[in-house]
């Protein structure tokens, strides 16, 4: 297995610019994930780290070893396709013993390799069908047997469950993990469902337009977005966003939103300008004594919890309470906001200001 | 009353729909039938007027077909030995003795070699190029695309005589070579634009599959991808096997001798003692056999071929 680092990675199709300058690392045994919507250039950085797209400019580095503009056979990675991509004139056996024919493995060996592959992912007894008449979760497993049955030095995956439907997702999603927390091989993951990613990885890029917006943990990402895109994206429903304007020196432990003050993290920059004061929708209280007021616009009840819509001054707010909690349509009430959770974010550039929170969160 | 569905059609509409097609089918294959049935007619039956549907079979056609006769007057057939085989007596019964085996064998001969070899050559660097074009960035793909389709824009015909010149030029005139360049050159266009279209409709994540697997750009190439287009190209080869097998224009014009084919020697027959019909039927049989037989072979590819980029997977 291997540590992967990619550096100011670049890639241009004609005028489009694809991937900007991208750096991040993926260490060894990682279930990294490469997050972002649709066009974001997560699938181009994957395609370019396995080989089938050479960068315009940038690093890439498996085991310390440069290898941006080597062909992807000698990379020494395994792709799973959304597609899946199975060879349809082959079985699933030849389908799963390709890579090692390959490398000229003897046919002992390679019989040997796939029956502990089969085994693993339970489809010993499908190995003599045609690949063509395959239910969805099977053919993934015969992806996955595909990919893993040559040790490859990292696991790459663009939407591998994308194909699949809702039912099977789920169990294929909880599978992947276990197999990887089974071999603990390094795999880059491509999707643009947020959940999914924050469910199986133990890191995650946030990709949008080319860019890196941030590198981090699920955690770090959930609570201390980098910016107001990784902060809208991430979440459902997504952050909510109070605009205001102002100043506030450097150590500053309120903001001030038309005439009231509210705690947040304390400052480790200067702020001055168009803010936005970013909250989770889940740490949003409807308390009557707090200072700042909203009136209540929708409730949309979820069984345990239900999502109360409030129009503020600063914007349209969503609180995540209890559903225990009597609200109606038209009523007035205050919104106590948990400081510590607080991010502060700049209009102009939507870069998280530096705060007590989120210091020493990596950004990317 | 059963479920009436609008997708599934009816039990009548299937009859009717498979009776039309099967009186379609007997309505084209009359003149075939016809060809076939006059090659075993005798001379005289073939050109009897009411035309004979029922008659009695002779191989006279066949024989015709493969042997040239010398005639013989009645004292001379007379002190002839017995015939040593059916093909004797039959001439005999005409007045004639067998002189010698026609070119007809030959003639046929280079009908395959210059019909399967041009088919061959076209398939082939029809793929390489299709492939080309299906997956490379090359520059002015569009023009290139354009320009070798508009080598079909005109009847090939129009160009004989600077070929005939071309040819008589640099020696290719009558040679099996010349032949084969001819033909694939009319084929190569039609060849890439199909072949194009089928592995257009391969997906790359295959051939990527493969790159990833270990194997080269060619190995994918062969391994991946040509197992996939096998329904293209077989339907692409049918295409251009009945082409350069048919061919008649051309093969008159620069054939004459050693790479005669088929179709222009077939209607000489007609000069050799008299209006020879069952001889030319017989020939006309004989030559429709390989492409039958080759279609039949590629039949059940040759039916997802024709109607390619009608039904999506």
């Amino acid at each position: 297995m291997a540590k992967i680092v990619i550096r100011n990675l670049r890639k241009e199709f004609g005028d489009f610019v694809a991937v900007q300058d991208s750096s991040f690392t993926i260490e060894d045994g990682e279930f990294f994930m490469l997050l972002g919507p649709s066009g974001c250039g997560k699938t181009t950085t994957l395609r370019m780290i396995a080989g089938l797209e050479l960068p315009t400019s940038g690093e890439i580095y498996i085991d310390d070893e440069e290898v941006s503009q080597k062909p992807a056979s000698q990379r020494d990675i395994a792709f799973v396709f959304q597609m899946f991509a199975l060879y349809p004139h082959m079985n699933v056996r030849r389908n799963i013993s390709y890579p090692l024919v390959s490398q000229g493995m003897p046919k002992a060996q390679v019989k040997a390799k796939v029956a502990e592959v089969a085994r693993i992912l339970g489809i010993e007894d499908i190995l003599d069908r045609p690949v063509g008449g395959l239910a969805g979760g099977d053919r993934q497993r015969v992806a996955l047997g595909r990919a893993i049955v040559r040790d490859p030095k990292a696991f790459m995956m663009d939407e591998p469950l994308g194909a699949l439907d809702a039912e099977f997702r789920e169990r294929m999603a909880e599978e992947l993990r276990a197999l990887h927390d089974r071999m603990n091989a390094t795999t880059v993951y491509v999707t643009h469902d947020q959940l999914e990613a924050m469910q199986m990885g133990d890191k995650i890029v946030v990709m949008n337009h080319g860019v890196v917006e941030q590198f981090g943990t699920p955690q770090d990402i959930y609570d201390h977005p980098a910016t107001m895109f990784v902060a809208d994206f991430i979440g459902s429903p997504s952050m909510n966003f109070l605009e205001f304007g102002g100043r506030a020196p450097g150590g500053a432990e309120t903001v001030t939103l038309g005439d009231v003050a509210i705690g947040v993290p304390a400052l480790r920059e200067e702020a001055g300008g168009d803010m936005a004061l970013g909250v989770r929708p889940e740490h949003v209280s409807l308390s009557d004594a707090a200072p700042y007021r909203g009136r209540v616009e929708a409730v949309e009840y979820l069984g345990t919890t239900q999502i109360i819509t409030l129009s503020t001054p600063h914007g349209t707010v969503r609180a995540r309470t209890p559903s225990t909690l009597a609200a109606k349509t038209g009523d007035l009430t205050g919104l106590a906001f948990r400081t510590e959770t607080l991010s502060l974010f700049d209009k102009a550039s939507g870069r998280a200001l530096r705060t007590a929170a989120n210091e020493g969160v990596h950004h990317g | 009353m059963s479920a009436w569905s609008i997708t599934e059609p009816s039990n009548r509409t299937k009859w009717v729909a498979g009776t039309l097609v099967i009186l379609y089918a007997l309505i084209t294959l009359i003149p075939l039938v016809w060809i076939f049935l006059t090659g075993f007619k005798t001379p005289p039956d073939s050109i009897s007027y009411p035309p004979k549907v029922l008659f009695e079979p002779s191989l006279e056609g066949y024989v015709n077909l493969f042997t040239t006769r010398t005639r013989v007057t009645p004292d001379q057939l007379a002190a002839l030995p017995p015939p040593a085989n059916f093909a004797e007596e039959i001439v005999r019964n005409r007045d004639m003795v067998i002189a010698g085996p026609s070119k007809f064998g030959e003639r046929f001969m280079n009908s395959v070699i210059i019909g399967f070899g041009s088919t061959f050559l076209s398939i082939f660097l029809g793929t390489l190029a299709a492939y080309a074009f299906s997956r490379f960035k090359i520059p002015l793909k569009d023009d290139l695309l354009f320009f070798i389709l508009s080598t079909r824009m005109m009847p090939p015909i129009a160009v004989a005589i600077p070929i005939f010149l071309m040819y008589r030029a640099l020696g290719l005139s009558d040679t099996h070579l010349g032949m084969i360049l001819l033909y694939t050159a009319v084929n190569i266009s039609l060849a890439v634009w199909l072949l194009k279209g089928f592995i257009d409709e391969i997906p790359r994540e295959y051939e990527e599959a493969a790159l990833i697997d270990g194997y080269t750009r060619f190995q994918a190439f062969y391994k991946v991808v040509l197992p996939q287009a096998a329904t293209g190209i077989a339907s692409t080869a049918i295409f251009c096997l009945i082409f350069a097998w048919n061919e008649y224009a051309f093969a008159v014009l620069l054939t004459s001798g050693t790479a005669q084919t088929a179709p222009p020697f077939i209607p000489t027959i007609i000069g050799v003692g008299g209006l020879d019909w069952p001889a030319v039927a017989a020939g006309a049989t004989i030559f429709l056999l390989p492409v039958m037989i080759f279609t039949i072979l590629l039949r059940k590819h040759l039916l997802r071929g024709i109607t390619f980029g009608a039904v999506r997977k």
